[in-house]
């Protein structure tokens, strides 16, 4: 066990685990931040996904010991009530269905938009491909996406 | 036209006041085991205040809350029951609050997901309870006014007065719980709905886009141990020997517990838990069968061969119609076993105490988790409590109880309250999976091209009756043999989303456009040709609607242009499945010689459209359910185990694998016929169906992009 501070939301939070335990642990066990979900460990499947300064990470396997003084984002902390353009997009076009990935489907959605505010549809596939939605949302989220591009025009 | 029925007394058996005022239809308990969560926020309350479970209270400060009682896992449900509700009550939807009930079965039926059978069964008692409080609600008003209800009418959470005075809901709500609740009450006229048929947004979106927790494995409670099972990882196998000595050293971890063929690594973290896990050593020895696929391979064509098998429809002389046919068609198709990988894997929370026990997780069939809990450990059914989370996905594996009845052993054995976790490797290959299936068509056509003989043989491993006898175009066909033969295995099955037909819809629908080409037809054409011979001189019985399936079938072939597009390959499926119809169209392009994907329509018969947005989905991921599966997912096993461990080697669709997907209603206003299944059987079927048009060559099992005849193509990608 090792004490780790680590940035959060915005805010500096102390936990004390093994220097392996992957960001997702930390989020989910020691600070109760359960926005951030496990589907895979592997990095397969982009429900964990988090923003590490800015970009987009599978937090499933950046161990805790490596987030050094970087700032994670998680989707409580994209917005306090949702009112993110992303998160927005995802109201009006009704995304969800089961609802377990899209965390880290609007997750992804943000950082993309962060940094190319129009993207082509090549850009956001790319963006996209690493998230998978069991239940088929795909065409919403591409939909939802274009939608936030335009918001934020 | 209006209909009158009578009052359901099961399900407003008591009216009473609720806690602070207003009114209640339905039963009134008071929820026990609701105090100190920390995270999880479910449909509980704070402790000391009374839970009320029905589907509707109304309280004076005008709250409408309607109880959602079934499961939902991305179905919808959970927006949908609610709006029937609404709809008959004439609420203001702005002001309706949906809770999810818990488990409870003296004031709920059928508290299940499954069967895309929720609205079919609930939808006239839905609509019931909402007429039923309105009644009450005029009847309030009236008498407060000292008027003849007659002259009220309710509309959009108020009740009015033909001077133009209004009462808001709340207002009359105390007073109309002394109103007698009604034996009769009149619905709606189907023309008059204002709710039902709008797109309405999905209740939970705003929790579910800023992270709220809301799934099983979301549950966390003060001094909860965490757990996760190492289970044998073939099937045919059990435990031998357990040494745990390395794992109990490990930090962090409280106990190893085996029961069962179950080593229980607990502790008090999942990453902890995880760790330690992989330091136990443990040894199996073989139990039962050990199968690989190979195995499976080899038995399916035995099995084909063989000379009995369960007669499962016999209609005619199918000997004697093969005899004198012009042209037998004789085809094999397969398919391997799935998973059913929900992105929330299985979990559940248990504490098992000396006065109850307490459940909370993810469940398709609440009941189910709870009557086995209660068999496992001798407690009163009574005594267990099971509070539903929403499910991260099902897919039909939690209609299983097994990871429940894990976590309630577990805590009978430990004495504590323990959340069991199971990995995305344990989902894979501790599952119950959809069973592999090989299917054997042939269909005799005379010299003009008519289909005068038809059999099928289903073999299976663990799939119980592989076929669907009654299904299209049995009844169609004067001479017809349907039969099976199942093997069984120490793998263990379950129902897979659209049990079966998920399948051998896609079978069924290549072989008869196959039939359709040797006849020398227009697919559509020859299907519709089918149908109105079986209309006409029905062979056997008939189970499925003919005119809502030549409805879809018309409509699809419409919307997609059916015949009328130069540079695109189009292929057919029309399938009925559970009680509702969907037909497809799917478009092929060839991009440098290679079949590209481009769109799939689809016409759905699902009567009445609850919510146009959340039914417009539910196609539309079916779709992209069936086309995943059919093009890339398998599960193969090799001496008794699983060779796929995660999704790096498990392929589910993604992003950039989606064709464009256009979605039309059949408006035929009949009552709902369910909708969480119906869409995905039809679509491996028009893929494929479409890749032959456009290449000439059939692919006859799944997933296709793994088949000899699809080699380098990547059908889903855009080009």
């Amino acid at each position: 066990m090792a004490a780790y501070s680590i940035n959060v939301n915005g805010e500096s939070r102390n936990v004390d685990v093994a220097s392996d335990t992957p960001l997702l642990w930390v989020l989910r066990d020691s600070l109760g931040l359960v926005g951030t979900k496990y589907g895979c460990g592997i990095a397969q499947c982009g429900a964990c996904t988090v923003h590490v300064n800015g970009t987009a990470v599978r937090s499933c396997s950046l161990p805790v010991s490596a987030v050094g003084s970087s700032k994670i984002t998680t989707i409580e902390g994209l917005s306090k009530d949702g009112s993110h353009p992303v998160q927005q997009a995802w109201m009006e076009v009704d995304v969800p269905q089961c609802g377990y990935c899209q965390a880290g489907q609007i997750m992804s959605a943000a950082a993309l938009l962060s940094k190319t505010p129009s993207p082509n549809d090549q850009q956001i596939e790319t963006a996209m491909n690493g998230n998978i939605c069991r239940c088929g949302t795909y065409h919403r989220v591409k939909e939802a996406i274009v939608l936030a591009s335009n918001k934020l025009k | 036209m209006e209909t009158i029925t009578k009052t359901n007394r099961r399900d407003f058996l008591k009216l009473g006041l609720t806690a602070t005022g207003g009114l209640v239809l339905g039963f009134h308990w008071s929820n026990t085991s609701a105090s100190g969560l920390e995270v999880f926020n479910g449909a509980s309350v704070p402790a000391g205040e009374i839970n009320f479970n029905s589907f509707l209270s109304i309280s004076p400060d005008d709250v409408i809350t309607i109880f959602s009682p079934n499961p939902e896992l991305g179905q919808n449900i959970k927006t949908s029951f609610p709006m029937i509700v609404a709809e008959e009550l004439d609420a203001d939807w702005k002001k309706v609050k949906v809770v999810q009930a818990a488990l409870d079965t003296k004031r709920f039926e059928r508290q299940l997901t499954g069967g895309s059978g929720a609205i079919p069964h609930s939808w006239e008692r839905l609509r019931k309870a909402g007429a039923t409080a309105r009644h009450m609600l005029i009847e309030a008003a009236a008498k407060r006014w000292n008027t003849s209800s007659g002259s009220l009418t309710a509309s959009n959470g108020y009740v009015i007065h033909s001077d133009g005075r209004k009462l808001t809901y709340g207002e009359l709500a105390t007073e109309a719980s002394a109103i007698p609740v009604p034996t009769e009450v009149k619905l709606k006229d189907k023309k008059d709905f204002k709710l039902i048929g709008q797109a309405i947004h999905n209740v939970d979106n705003l929790e579910m886009i800023t992270g709220k927790p809301l799934y099983g494995l979301d549950f966390y409670r003060e001094g909860m141990l965490h757990a996760m099972i190492q289970r044998p990882a073939s099937f045919g196998m059990k435990i031998k020997s357990v040494d745990a000595a390395a794992a109990k050293a490990m930090p962090g971890i409280v106990d190893v517990v085996t029961f069962k063929n179950n080593v229980a690594v607990v502790g008090k973290s999942t990453w902890e838990v995880n760790k330690a896990r992989k330091v136990l050593k443990v040894e199996y020895e073989k139990e039962g069968n050990i199968e690989s696929t190979s195995d499976h391979d080899r038995l399916f064509k035995e099995l084909l061969d063989k000379p009995e098998a369960t007669v499962r429809r016999k209609d005619g002389d199918v000997e004697a119609a093969f005899k004198s046919a012009a042209t037998v068609i004789k085809r094999e198709y397969q398919c391997p076993f799935l998973s059913h990988a929900p992105m929330e894997p299985m979990n559940f929370f248990a504490h098992v105490r000396a006065d109850g026990v307490e459940l909370v997780g993810p469940s398709q069939t609440p009941d189910r988790a709870r009557m086995a809990t209660a068999t496992l450990l001798g407690v009163a059914p009574e005594k267990i409590t099971l509070e539903l989370t929403r499910l991260g996905g099902g897919f039909g594996r939690r209609l299983q109880a097994d990871y429940a009845l894990e976590a309630a052993e577990l805590s009978s054995i430990i004495k504590a309250p323990v959340k069991v976790t199971w990995t995305r490797e344990d989902d894979m290959m501790g599952g119950s999976y959809r069973p592999a299936v090989r299917y054997r068509f042939e269909a005799a056509l005379d010299a003009k091209g008519n289909l005068i003989g038809y059999k099928l043989r289903g073999v299976g491993i663990n799939a119980g009756n592989s076929t669907r006898e009654d299904n299209f175009p049995s009844g169609a066909v004067e001479n017809l043999l349907i039969d099976s033969i199942d093997h069984q295995s120490p793998i263990t099955t379950g129902a897979w989303r659209a049990p079966i037909t998920n399948f051998l819809a896609f079978a069924e629908q290549a072989f008869l456009d196959e039939v359709a080409v040797a006849a020398k037809k227009d697919p559509v054409q020859f299907r519709l040709d089918l149908l109105d011979k079986a209309k006409q001189s029905p062979a056997g019985a008939i189970k499925y609607d003919i005119d809502r399936m030549k409805g879809v079938i018309n409509l699809a072939a419409e919307k997609s242009g059916w015949g009328k597009k130069k540079n695109l390959a189009q292929g057919f499926s029309v399938y009925f499945s559970h009680r509702s119809y969907v037909a497809q169209v799917a478009e092929v392009e060839m991009v440098k010689s290679k079949p590209v994907l481009k769109k799939i329509y689809a016409a759905a018969d699902c009567g009445i459209v609850v919510n146009m947005s959340g039914a417009k989905q539910q196609v539309m991921g079916g779709i992209v359910d069936g086309l995943g599966h059919a093009l890339y997912s398998q599960v193969t096993f090799k001496d008794g185990a699983v060779e796929q461990r995660n999704f790096n080697n498990y392929r589910l669709i993604r992003f950039n694998e989606v064709p464009d997907v256009e979605v039309h209603f059949v408006d035929n206003g009949i009552d709902p016929t369910g909708l969480g299944e119906p869409a995905l059987p039809p679509t491996g079927g028009a893929v494929a169906n479409a890749i032959f048009k456009a290449t000439g060559k059939r692919v006859y099992n799944q997933p296709f992009t793994l088949q000899e005849e699809m080699k380098g193509v990547k059908l889903g990608e855009k080009m």
